[in-house]
C-alpha cells in the first residue's frame, strides 16, 4: 500500500485503524450480489431492491449478473436437481472473498416440495453463510440476513498475521 | 354456452368411439387409441365443430382406480374457440404397449405436451419428431407421475444438457426447406455460426429459462428453448395431502398473481364437488382476481420495459404494485403467495376498511401508469425495438394454444371473463383490448389497457358488494365458525372429518378454466373420492405460450429476444410447475 511520508500539520484531522478493519468496512458495506432468482424469492428480492425497501442504503444494490463481477450470491428460489450443476458453476467462477445467502425455505432446506426433482437445501452442493426464512421472505427479512452477513464479515479475518 | 351437436360430434369420432361418460356437464368421448389422430382431425376441420384449439394434453395413471379402461390414458381438452364449446377426448393406453400417435402436426401445441406427457408418464407418442424429457432433467430414470414412483425419491443431475441433438434437427429441417426451395446444395450448406447459451442464469433469461441460440452475425438462425429448471413437482405434492393443502402450492405456481391461481383452483374444485360459493364470495373474488391481475401486468410491462434498458419505467410500476402488496399483505398475512382461497370460500372475510384502502390505492396507481405511458408510448428507440418485432399472426396464436393478453394482442377478441360469464363477470360494464399486429409492442400495450379495465371491474364490484357470509353454507365443505364447536356436535363432527380426513370431494373428474392475468388457467381434476386429490393437472398459459418462442425470434437480432420474451409473461413457476 502507498503511504504518504508527509508530516501532519498541528490540528489537520487524521484516522487511525487497522488493514483489517478498513478491508471488512469496505468489503461488507459495497458487497455487489448476484440475484440466483429462479422463483417466487426473485420477485421479492426485487421488491427489495425496489425504491420502498431500497437495498442501496446498505451499499449492496449494484446488482450484477455476470459471477466474476459478484462477491454476494443470493439464491432466491427454489433450486432443483436440473439446476444443480448451473448453480455449482457460478458459485465456482465467483472471485474470492465471496459469500452467499440462502433467501427462503425451498434454497435453505427444500421447503414444502419434498419431491422427486427439488433439491433440499442448497448447502448441499455449495456453502451458505446465512440462511433467511419465509416463504417467501418479506424484503425486510432479506435486509435483516443483508445486516447479519454484514456483522458476519465483520469478524472476519483476511490477513496472515507473522 | 349453448352445448354443441352431439349426434354430429359422434359421426365425427365414428367406430372409435369407445363410451361416452358425461361428467358434470362436461361432454367425454372415450376413443379407442387407434383412431385418436383421425378423430382428432376430424373434430379440428370440421366446419361447425370446428374444435380449432388443443386447450391442453396430458395424462392420467388410472393404477389404483377401480374405474378404468387401461392403466393409462391420455386426455385430449379441446375447445372450439369460436363457439366457445369443450370436449375431452380420453384414450385409454395400456401399460404393456403405452403408446399412440402424435398430433403435433395437427397441432403445434402439442409438440410439448406430448413431451411432457412421455417424461411424467413413459408414454410414446409415435411419429413426434423429438420425443426427449422436458420437465426432468436428462439423466433422470422413470417417470414421476407414475403412481408407483416414489415422491421423495431424487435423482441427481450432474450437468448440463448440450442440446447438440436438438440442434442437429433443427439443422436438417433447415436443409429440407433449402432442398424444398430448390436451393443449390453447395448454397444450402451451413456454413459457420457462433453458438450461444442465453440462460438459465440470465437476466433477459428470469432466472430459469434457458435458450441456446445459433447465429449468423447477429441474426438468431436457431433457437432451442429449454424449460424445467424450475420443475418442482406441483402435480405429485398436490397428491399428497387434501385438497384444500393444494391452495399454497397454487399460489407459488403464477407467483406473481397468486390470488388469480388461489381462485382458478378453487373454482374447480368446487364444480367437482357441485357446491356454489355465496354472491358476496364471488365479488371478493372477482376483486382478488383483478387486483392480481394488476400486479401481474405491472410486474410483467415493468420487467420487459426494463430489459429493453428503460429503468425508470420499472421503479414506476413496481412503486404501483407495492401500493397494492400492501393491502394483499394486510388482507392475506403476506404479500405474494396469498393462499386467500378455500373450497367452499374464502380463508376469511375482508378486513375493515378494505374497499375505501383499495378505492385510495387504485387512485394513486393511475398516474404512475399514465406516467410510464408517457414516456414510452411516443418513444423512438421504445418503439423501434418493439413495434414489429417477434409477431405472431392470429391463426399460428390459436395453433399453439396461445390464451389471454398475448392472444388478444393477435387480435382474437376471446376473454374468458366475457364468455363464460362466471362470478358475475358478464354483469360488469368492462371492455377487452385487442391488439392488431400481434407484436411485442402489442403485447405490451393490451397490458396496459387490460390494467385500467381491471380498475374498472374493481370499482363496480366495490360498489355492487353484497353482506352476507363468504363460505358455503353446506358444513361438509366449510370448516364451521370456531364458537359453534363448543356448543353443537354436529358442527364438532363436521370439523373432526374436514381436518382429518380432508375435503369430501365425490369421485369423478371435471375440466374447469378460468381467465387469469396470462391466459386460461385450466385445471383437470381426478378425484377417487377418498377425500385426497387423485390428479390434479395444470393447464399453464404460459408452457403453450412459451412455446411459440422459437417460431417468434428466429430470423431476427439476437436484442429482439428480450423484448419477444418479456411480452410472454413467461413465469417459471407456473411454465415447469
Amino acid at each position: 500500500m502507498a503511504m504518504n511520508s508527509r508530516p501532519l500539520d498541528a490540528g489537520e484531522p487524521f484516522m487511525l485503524t487497522s488493514v483489517e478493519t478498513a478491508l471488512d468496512w469496505a468489503r461488507k458495506n459495497s458487497m455487489w450480489p448476484l440475484p440466483f432468482g429462479t422463483a417466487c424469492c426473485a420477485i421479492e428480492f426485487m421488491g427489495a431492491v425496489g425504491s420502498r425497501f431500497d437495498i442501496s442504503r446498505f451499499g449492496a444494490e449494484l446488482v450484477r449478473f455476470s459471477p466474476r463481477q459478484a462477491d454476494l450470491l443470493i439464491v432466491a428460489g427454489t433450486v432443483v436437481y436440473k439446476m444443480a450443476p448451473i448453480l455449482r458453476q457460478i458459485y465456482a467462477q465467483m472471485a474470492d472473498p465471496k459469500w452467499v445467502i440462502s433467501m427462503g425455505v425451498c434454497a435453505s432446506s427444500g421447503g414444502f416440495y419434498d419431491d422427486y426433482c427439488t433439491l433440499q437445501g442448497i448447502d448441499q452442493i455449495i456453502p451458505v453463510d446465512v440462511y433467511v426464512p419465509g416463504c417467501p421472505p418479506t424484503p425486510d427479512l432479506l435486509l435483516d440476513g443483508l445486516l447479519k452477513l454484514q456483522q458476519k464479515i465483520d469478524t472476519e479475518r483476511h490477513l496472515e498475521l507473522a | 354456452m349453448t352445448s354443441f351437436d352431439l349426434e354430429r360430434a359422434r359421426r365425427l369420432v365414428g367406430a372409435d368411439l369407445v363410451a361416452e361418460t358425461p361428467s358434470l356437464g362436461d361432454v367425454v368421448f372415450v376413443v379407442g387409441r387407434s383412431g385418436v389422430r383421425r378423430a382428432l382431425r376430424a373434430l379440428r376441420d370440421d366446419p361447425e365443430l370446428r374444435f380449432d384449439m388443443l386447450m391442453d394434453l396430458t395424462g392420467v395413471d388410472r393404477l389404483t382406480l377401480r374405474d378404468r379402461f387401461e392403466r393409462f390414458e391420455v386426455v385430449y381438452q379441446l375447445y372450439s374457440l369460436w363457439n366457445g364449446w369443450r370436449l375431452r377426448l380420453r384414450v385409454p393406453v395400456p401399460e404393456s404397449d403405452p403408446r399412440l400417435d402424435s398430433v403435433h402436426d395437427l397441432w403445434k401445441a402439442a409438440n410439448w405436451a406430448e413431451r411432457e406427457c412421455w417424461d411424467m408418464f413413459g408414454i410414446r407418442f409415435d411419429g413426434h419428431p423429438n420425443l426427449k424429457r422436458i420437465l426432468c432433467h436428462h439423466e433422470f430414470v422413470g417417470h414421476p407421475l407414475r403412481k408407483d414412483y416414489d415422491r421423495t425419491r431424487g435423482q441427481w443431475c450432474s450437468r448440463a444438457e448440450t442440446l447438440e441433438d436438438e440442434l442437429a434437427l433443427a439443422h436438417e429441417r433447415e436443409q429440407a426447406r433449402a432442398r424444398a426451395a430448390g436451393l443449390d446444395p453447395a448454397d444450402a450448406e451451413i456454413g459457420e455460426r457462433l453458438l450461444v447459451n442465453i440462460g438459465p442464469s440470465h437476466p433477459v433469461a428470469h432466472g430459469t429459462l434457458r435458450v441456446l441460440v445459433e447465429l449468423e452475425g447477429e441474426t438468431i438462425k436457431h433457437a432451442i428453448p429449454e424449460i424445467g429448471y424450475l420443475h418442482r413437482g406441483f402435480e405429485k405434492c398436490a397428491e399428497k395431502g387434501t385438497w384444500n393443502n393444494v391452495v399454497p402450492y397454487a399460489s407459488r405456481m403464477n407467483y406473481v398473481s397468486a390470488l388469480s391461481n388461489d381462485v382458478a383452483y378453487v373454482k374447480a374444485v368446487e364444480k367437482l364437488c357441485g357446491i356454489e360459493v355465496p354472491d358476496r364470495c364471488k365479488f371478493i373474488r372477482v376483486i382478488v382476481n383483478e387486483l392480481a391481475r394488476i400486479m401481474d401486468h405491472c410486474v410483467c410491462n415493468g420487467a420487459n420495459i426494463v430489459d429493453l434498458g428503460a429503468l425508470t419505467n420499472f421503479w414506476y410500476l413496481f412503486t404501483a404494485r407495492e401500493k397494492l402488496y400492501t393491502i394483499v399483505e394486510k388482507l392475506t398475512g403476506i404479500r405474494l403467495t396469498t393462499a386467500y382461497t378455500r373450497v367452499g370460500g374464502l380463508a376469511h372475510d375482508l378486513y375493515d376498511g378494505f374497499e375505501d384502502e383499495v378505492r385510495a390505492a387504485l387512485r394513486e396507481i393511475v398516474p404512475y401508469v399514465q406516467d410510464v405511458l408517457k414516456l414510452i408510448k411516443r418513444n423512438r428507440i421504445f418503439l423501434e425495438r418493439t413495434v414489429g418485432v417477434a409477431p405472431l399472426s392470429a391463426a399460428d396464436a390459436i395453433d399453439y394454444g396461445w390464451t389471454g393478453p398475448v392472444l388478444r394482442a393477435s387480435g382474437v377478441p376471446l376473454d374468458a371473463r366475457k364468455r363464460d360469464g362466471y362470478y358475475f363477470y358478464d354483469q360488469f360494464d368492462f371492455d377487452v383490448p385487442v391488439g392488431e399486429n400481434g407484436d411485442a409492442h402489442d403485447r405490451i400495450m393490451v397490458r396496459f389497457e387490460e390494467i385500467f379495465e381491471s380498475i374498472r371491474i374493481i370499482e363496480q364490484a366495490l360498489d355492487k358488494l353484497p353482506g352476507g357470509p363468504v363460505n358455503t353454507s353446506n358444513n361438509k365443505f366449510v370448516l364451521p365458525p370456531k364458537r359453534e364447536l363448543h356448543r353443537d356436535i354436529e358442527p364438532l363432527m363436521n370439523h373432526f372429518m374436514l381436518v382429518m380426513f380432508g375435503t369430501p370431494v365425490p369421485a369423478g373428474e371435471t375440466y374447469d378454466s378460468f381467465e387469469v392475468p396470462n391466459g386460461e388457467l385450466g385445471f383437470y381434476l381426478v378425484s377417487d373420492g377418498g377425500g385426497r386429490p387423485y390428479r390434479v393437472r395444470v393447464r399453464p398459459p404460459c408452457f403453450y405460450a412459451y412455446q411459440a418462442y422459437p417460431q417468434l425470434i428466429e430470423g431476427s437480432m439476437v436484442a429482439d429476444m428480450a423484448a419477444a420474451l418479456g411480452g410472454l409473461n413467461v413465469v417459471a413457476g407456473e411454465l415447469d410447475r
